[in-house]
């Protein structure tokens, strides 16, 4: 589709925004709608955009496999390490209240943590499944 | 939505019938809207009409756009699907009304976490607290099947491609 120039100013006009608007998503899902599963899967909308109009070689060196399949496993270990970290600081495994002084702001914390993780694994995972999809060739016509 | 859905089952070109799931998605989105579950919209309208649209349609790309012709008859599954439909519909009779505020569910523990979320967690979207911290375990298991599943296909999908090249050569 690299031919098609309304589509590609559309989408170079929209991916910015698509990622801005998944980074407000995860930041700010503690006070409005969204989270870390929704902004990660709107920042692999955004990437599967770019692949889509750009073909999958320029997405896949945007943004790598090796980096991709780091990312599945990192955010689940970012999870349990939140667990972890309050295992250590003496409370229960996924106990917030010891992450900080303040119990609250120990929660806060604790939620970032865990809603980072969660975004980087479901980010990883759906670019890794687009990325299997996408790359794989008909076996009648190999184009 | 049941005129897309009858639309899903009649058409036998796949390109419609996934362009017409991602309608019934963002059908279904605006509904989750009306009922004030604004998450679970925002989850739908971006996994279901927007990702699994382009997942779709990359299958659809490999394994070509016209649905085969049904192999046998389809009145067993029919009844099958009736009656399994039937119980579902029986079920619902016993659960208590629509937006009952004495139902179980409004009265054993969301109270608690409309109330106390707030002053427990600091946080003032209750879905995100419920669901990271009260229900943390829930949400690392949840996380844990997304990698499970994310693993799956790619030990799936990347053995296959190891094996196509012999099966060229042949």
């Amino acid at each position: 589709m690299k031919g098609f120039l309304i589509l590609r100013i559309i989408a170079k006009l929209l991916i910015p925004y698509i990622l801005i608007f998944a980074l407000y998503v995860q930041f700010h899902g503690d006070f409005g709608p969204g989270g870390g599963f929704q902004a990660g899967v709107i920042a692999a909308a955004a990437i599967m955009l770019y692949g889509l109009v750009f073909g999958l070689p320029s997405a896949r060196r945007l943004v790598p496999d090796a980096v991709v399949e780091t990312m599945v496993g990192l955010g689940v270990l970012i999870y349990a390490g939140v667990g972890v970290a309050g295992l250590l600081l003496g409370g229960n495994y996924l106990d917030y209240f010891v992450l900080h002084r303040d119990p609250v702001a120990g929660q806060l914390r604790g939620i970032f943590w865990v809603e980072v993780g969660v975004a980087v694994t479901v980010n990883g995972v759906m670019l890794k499944i687009f990325y299997m999809f996408a790359g794989r060739r008909r076996r009648d016509r190999p184009s | 939505m049941a005129v897309l859905t009858v639309g899903v089952a009649i058409q036998r070109n796949l390109f419609s019938v996934v362009v017409l799931s991602g309608i019934y998605s963002f059908l279904m989105a605006t509904v989750l809207v009306a009922l004030d579950a604004v998450d679970v919209a925002m989850t739908e309208a971006s996994v279901g009409a927007g990702v699994s649209t382009v997942l779709l349609l990359g299958a659809l790309y490999l394994c070509g756009g016209e649905e085969a012709k049904p192999l046998h008859r389809p009145w067993p599954p029919l009844l099958i699907a009736l009656v399994i439909v039937g119980a579902l519909v029986y079920g619902t009779l016993g659960l208590p009304a629509f937006s009952d505020p004495q139902a179980p569910i409004h009265v054993v523990v969301a109270p608690r976490y409309l109330q106390q979320a707030l002053q427990e967690t600091g946080v003032p979207n209750v879905v995100t607290a419920v669901l990271a911290s009260y229900r943390g375990f829930d949400t690392l298991g949840e996380v844990t099947v997304v990698f499970t599943a994310g693993a799956g296909v790619i030990a799936l999908l990347r053995r296959r491609r190891r094996r196509e090249p012999p099966g060229e050569a042949r």
